[in-house]
């Protein structure tokens, strides 16, 4: 029997091999793609305007691009998993929605906090606020339910963004701007100390995710056979929920809220690599940076000055190549059938 | 494990159990006082009616549940006491098993079974691999090995998870309707496929079924529970006589043994529920 049905070490040698490839060429691709055409002699140089603008608008764009794209898939590749469900990305876990009103409360009616500053540290309380009700809402017997969290997270969300319009509506015509603009998601240019905190709290979030990857594999066979296998199915899902809930806190303080990346990035690698996630935590880090980081440079290159908000480019790209993976997928299993 | 007596050694060892549910309201699932004792290579039935503690007595069995009081011992471990791990190397459990809803391939399915003998990330082994390939070739599955999991019959889905338990290197074996929803043709090469395992590799069998017919043919040993006590445990045609079936079942049956098969026969009777109110 060949091993091409399993997981093997060099599938996953090659795999992330693969994956990193591709995420530092879109990296080296969106440093060198701009507005100003880049001269590498003065940047390597440490001179002028170029090295500026390398140092301090491409490389930290690019790095939280990068780090928020790596988080929201390595989520959305264990939530799916972890809920038993194909359709479950960052988003569905409610905490999106909690902390975008909170940001956009900031951004409408408390002047003083509407700055760069503010507005992140009012999101982030408002992912822990909303995190922690979803989480309670959940429990059933005391353990997390997957479907129960489905429906309270997707509820949430949308009586968030009802709020959301209604602030948006009684709020002053000139916050409007900004408020759409944070619906939409958009990846700016952070100052480091901002980038080092968010990325450790990223950094925590991914490994708290890739240490279940064992237990995420046998979650689809049911909460008494995964425990007849020495997992705790239900401490899984909680803390697959708890790395989400800062994973996505952190990227909605500081992009707003990015849809897609944590939906498409995992189920296109799931395709390329399998199902197992001892390999797809790992490559969806490397592949949502990838694709984030990619979605950002079209954002800003494609009607440079003007840039479009990277939230249309993921779902632009991202919605119409994920019909096509369900179609060719529906077909290969419709072939596969007895 | 030290100075393990024979009689500790066995594979599933029940001491007045008493167990309820947390939330349980209506005492649906509860069990009182259950002694019972599958010696290796025993193959046992576990049969009654609805809401009567089987599938209760089968989690117990699995460490799933851990007893109110008395104990249950499996294969020399109280599991109580024991960590989850170290009954996953002793004890398999087969349920229903649904679709997993992402493209896992049989052979991983198989490989899961391993995981309790894995660490972090690492991948399987050799060893894993040849115990996946055994377990495979004794289920009649090795074929299947590149397919989608989710793409196979049901019949075939319920042999791969046998295969799955067995990957688990187990010496009990325990499943919990295993035939529900297959045909009468993959219902008895199931069936068959445990009974060989068991006389095979001396595997000691535990199966929750609801076919006493089924009970009868393939299980030397039954037991019968009712509400929630084990109401007689012995050979099919000791437990599941006319009288015990009729005021266990409340309902009117015909029992007989077959002239043609030799065995017994346990048939349903129009309007026998009726009777019995």
């Amino acid at each position: 029997m060949n091993s091409a049905a399993r997981l093997t070490a060099s599938r996953r040698r090659w795999g992330l091999a693969l994956c990193a490839a591709v995420a530092l060429a879109c990296a080296v691709l969106a440093l060198l793609v701009g507005s100003v055409e880049l001269d590498l002699g003065a940047v390597m140089a440490g001179v002028g305007p170029d090295d500026t603008i390398f140092w301090k608008l491409r490389l930290p764009r690019v790095a939280l691009a990068a780090m928020v794209g790596a988080g929201l898939a390595a989520s959305g590749a264990a939530l799916q998993p972890a809920l038993r469900n194909p359709l479950a990305s960052p988003d569905i876990i409610g905490v999106s929605g909690g902390a975008a009103l909170a940001a956009v409360l900031a951004l409408a009616w408390m002047p003083a906090w509407a700055s760069t500053a503010g507005v992140p540290l009012f999101a982030f309380v408002g992912a822990g606020a909303a995190a922690a009700f979803v989480y309670r809402a959940s429990l059933v017997n005391g353990r997390l339910d997957p479907y129960t969290q489905i429906l309270v997270g997707v509820v949430f969300n949308t009586f968030c963004a009802s709020l959301i319009l209604l602030v948006n509506a009684l709020a002053d015509a000139s916050r409007t701007r900004s408020i759409v603009f944070w619906m939409m998601g958009g990846v700016s240019v952070q100052p480091w100390p901002a980038l080092a905190l968010a990325g450790s709290l990223f950094a925590v979030g991914i490994v708290m995710l890739m240490g279940q990857a064992r237990s995420l594999n046998l979650s689809g066979l049911g909460d008494d056979t995964a425990a007849s296998l020495g997992f705790d199915a239900g401490r899984c899902r909680a803390t697959v929920f708890a790395a989400s809930a800062l994973v996505v806190g952190a990227s909605v303080a500081l992009t707003g809220v990015i849809t897609f990346v944590g939906l498409v990035v995992p189920h296109l690698l799931r395709r390329l690599l399998g199902s197992d996630n001892r390999l797809l935590l790992p490559a969806s880090v490397l592949g949502g940076a990838a694709f984030l980081v990619a979605s950002d440079t079209i954002a800003r290159w494609v009607l440079a000055p003007v840039e479009l908000p990277v939230g249309a480019i993921t779902a632009m790209t991202g919605g119409p190549f994920f019909l096509y993976l369900l179609r060719r997928h529906g077909r290969a299993r419709a072939e596969d059938g007895p | 494990m030290s100075h393990a007596s024979d009689r500790s050694r066995a594979p599933l060892t029940l001491a007045g159990v008493n167990y309820a549910y947390p939330s349980g309201g209506d005492g649906g699932g509860r069990v009182y006082e259950l002694s019972l004792q599958v010696e290796r290579g025993g193959m046992l039935a576990v049969v009654g009616p609805n809401g009567s503690g089987k599938t209760t007595l089968l989690r117990l069995a699995a460490g799933l549940l851990l007893p109110d009081s008395g104990q249950v011992s499996c294969c020399g471990s109280r599991t109580s006491v024991a960590s989850r791990a170290e009954l996953a190397r002793k004890v398999a459990l087969v349920g229903q098993q649904p679709a997993l809803g992402f493209p896992y391939s049989v052979i991983e399915v198989v490989l899961m079974g391993r995981a309790p003998y894995l660490e972090g990330l690492s991948l399987e082994s050799e060893e894993d691999l040849a115990a996946a390939h055994d377990a495979m070739r004794a289920t009649g599955t090795d074929h299947l090995g590149q397919r989608v999991f989710d793409s196979l019959s049901s019949g075939e889905r319920q042999r791969v998870s046998v295969a799955r338990a067995l990957a688990q290197q187990p010496e009990l074996l325990l499943l919990d309707e295993p035939g529900a929803f297959l045909d009468i043709r993959e219902q008895t090469r199931l069936y068959d496929l445990l009974e060989e395992l068991n006389t095979s590799r001396g595997t000691a069998v535990v199966s929750v079924l609801h076919d006493l017919n089924l009970a009868a043919l393939y299980f030397p040993t039954v037991a019968l529970l009712n509400k929630g006590r084990l109401h007689a445990v012995g050979a099919p045609s000791e437990v599941l006589s006319y009288a015990t079936v009729r005021e266990v079942f409340r309902t009117d049956v015909y029992v007989a043994i077959n002239d043609l098969t030799g065995q017994l026969n346990v048939l349903p009777i129009k309007g026998g529920a009726g009777n019995n109110e």
